[in-house]
C-alpha cells in the first residue's frame, strides 16, 4: 500500500512539472504577444485563452478527447502517422492539467510583462540590442518574478487537477492515477486511512506552493 | 553636417483628440537646442530622429545618410542608427547595476553583462566608470543613486560605444535647481571633450543659453520662425 503512495506522488509530481515547464514556454509566449502586440483579434485570443478558468473541467477534457482521442482528428493523425497515443496516458494527463492551468499562467505573465516600462525596451533598442536580445535582456528578466509565481499557482493547480485528467488519462494505478484521482478512489472504496494521507500530502504541497508565491509576489510588486 | 529634418507625424485619435507634428529643420552647429512648451511635440521629434517612432511622411538624414524617408520605404532601426540617447527620466535598468547599466552596450548577443567586472586597469567599462566618477558606485543598483549620479551613469551608458551624435531628451528636467546648474556645467565640458553633434530638445530657456548654438524653436508641432525671445 505504502509504495502505491509514493509511485502515485511520484506521477503526480512528474505529469504537474511536465504541465508547468510546457505552460512556462507556452504561457509566456501568448502572455508577451497579448501584452506586446496589436493584431485583429486580440480580445477574442485572450477571451479564447483565458476560456479554460471558467469552463468545467470535464468540458475541457471532453474538447480534449474530441481533439487528441483515438478518433479525434489530432489524435487520429498522430496515431497513423506515429503510433503515439495519449488517452489513457500519463502524457495524456499532462495534456489536461496543462490545458486547465493555463490561464493562470497567462494572466501573471501578462501582468508582468505590462509592467515592464517601454521605455527601457527602447533604450535597450538604442543602444543596439535587437528584438530578441530586448526580450532576454530586459523585458523577461524584469518580468521574471510575476512569472515564478505564476509557474507555482500553475504547479499547485496541476497537482489538484482532477476532471480532465480523469477523462482524458483515466485512473489507471501506477500509470495515470494521479494524487487527486486517488483520493476519489480511496473515498470510493471506503480506504479511510489511505485517503487521509493522500489528502494531508496534497494540501501540505499546496500550502507550500502559497507560501512561496506569498514570497515572490512582492518582489513582482516592488517594481 | 548634421540633420536634416522635414516631417509630418499624426498620434492619438478622434475620441482622446488628435496631434499633429510637421516640422522641418536643418541643424548646422555643434549643438542645437530644440525649444518649445510642453506639448509642442519636441518629444515626437527626438523620438523620430533616434528611430523610436516613425513619422507618416517626409524624410531625416544624417550627415547626408538618409535614416528615414517615407516614400522609398526606408526606416533604419533605432539599434543600427549609433546615437545616443538620454532619457528624460534616464531610463535606467533596474534590474542591473552601474557597471551593468554602462557596459550594457558593449556585449552584444542575449545575455548581460557580469555584475562585477575585472580589476583591470585597461578595461574599457574600468575607465569609463573613472571618467564619470562612477567607480565607487559600480555595484549599486540605480534605486540608490541620486539624481545626478543617474545622470551621470546614463551619460555614460550612452556614450561607451562612441555614438555618432547624442539626443538629450529634457536632460535637467528631472534635478533640482541647485543641482541643474551643476550638471549644467558638466554637460558642457563633457560635450566640449566628446565633440560629437548634440541635439537638446528642452522646455527650460536657460539651457538655450548654455546649450543653443543654434535653436529650434517649436510651438504646437510647427517651427515658429522667428525664433521668440527665451522667457518673452
Amino acid at each position: 500500500m505504502d509504495s502505491a503512495i509514493w509511485v502515485t506522488l511520484a506521477l503526480t509530481l512528474k505529469v504537474a512539472g511536465c504541465a508547468t515547464a510546457l505552460n512556462l514556454v507556452l504561457g509566456v509566449a501568448a502572455a508577451w504577444l497579448l501584452a506586446r502586440r496589436r493584431f485583429p483579434g486580440r480580445d477574442l485570443v485572450d477571451a479564447v485563452l483565458t476560456l479554460p478558468l471558467v469552463l468545467p473541467p470535464t468540458v475541457l477534457g471532453y474538447y480534449l478527447l474530441v481533439v487528441i482521442g483515438r478518433r479525434g482528428w489530432l489524435g487520429a493523425w498522430l496515431h497513423q502517422a506515429f503510433g503515439i497515443q495519449l488517452i489513457f496516458t500519463w502524457q495524456g494527463a499532462v495534456i489536461a492539467a496543462t490545458l486547465v492551468a493555463f490561464p493562470l499562467l497567462l494572466k501573471s505573465a501578462r501582468t508582468a510583462f505590462e509592467a515592464v516600462d517601454p521605455q527601457l525596451e527602447n533604450a535597450a533598442r538604442v543602444l543596439g540590442l535587437g528584438e530578441w536580445a530586448v526580450f532576454f535582456r530586459i523585458t523577461l528578466p524584469m518580468a521574471t518574478p510575476g512569472i515564478l509565481a505564476g509557474a507555482l499557482l500553475v504547479f499547485a493547480r496541476s497537482l489538484g487537477e482532477f476532471g480532465a485528467t480523469l477523462m482524458v488519462a483515466g485512473s489507471l494505478p501506477g500509470r495515470t492515477q494521479t494524487l487527486s484521482v486517488a483520493v476519489y478512489e480511496a473515498v470510493q472504496a471506503g480506504q479511510d486511512d489511505t485517503a487521509n494521507l493522500l489528502v494531508a500530502i496534497t494540501s501540505l504541497t499546496c500550502v507550500a506552493v502559497l507560501l512561496a508565491v506569498g514570497r515572490l509576489a512582492p518582489a513582482a510588486r516592488a517594481r | 553636417m548634421g540633420f536634416d529634418v522635414d516631417i509630418e507625424r499624426t498620434v492619438g485619435d478622434d475620441r482622446r483628440g488628435r496631434f499633429r507634428l510637421q516640422v522641418r529643420f536643418t541643424t548646422q552647429a555643434r549643438r542645437t537646442v530644440v525649444y518649445g512648451p510642453s506639448g509642442a511635440g519636441k518629444s515626437l521629434t527626438l523620438q523620430a530622429l533616434a528611430g523610436l517612432g516613425p513619422p507618416d511622411r517626409g524624410r531625416i538624414a544624417f550627415q547626408g545618410e538618409t535614416l528615414f524617408d517615407a516614400e522609398a520605404g526606408i526606416n533604419l532601426p533605432a539599434r543600427q542608427r549609433r546615437f545616443g540617447y538620454l532619457f528624460q527620466d534616464y531610463a535606467l535598468f533596474p534590474h542591473l547595476n552601474v557597471r551593468q547599466n554602462v557596459a550594457f552596450a558593449l556585449h552584444s548577443g542575449w545575455r548581460n553583462p557580469a555584475a562585477r567586472g575585472r580589476s583591470d586597469e585597461d578595461d574599457p567599462v574600468e575607465r569609463w566608470l573613472r571618467s564619470f566618477e562612477l567607480t565607487g558606485l559600480a555595484a549599486l543598483r540605480p534605486v540608490e543613486l541620486s539624481g545626478g549620479q543617474r545622470q551621470r551613469v546614463a551619460l555614460a551608458r550612452a556614450l561607451v560605444n562612441t555614438p555618432r551624435a547624442l539626443l538629450l531628451d529634457e536632460p535637467f528636467s528631472a534635478l533640482d535647481a541647485a543641482l541643474r546648474q551643476r550638471m549644467r556645467r558638466e554637460l558642457d565640458e563633457l560635450l566640449a571633450r566628446i565633440d560629437i553633434p548634440v541635439v537638446m530638445i528642452t522646455h527650460d530657456p536657460e539651457d538655450l543659453g548654455w546649450f543653443g548654438e543654434q535653436a529650434v524653436h517649436l510651438l504646437d508641432g510647427r517651427v515658429v520662425e522667428p525664433p521668440v525671445e527665451p522667457g518673452g
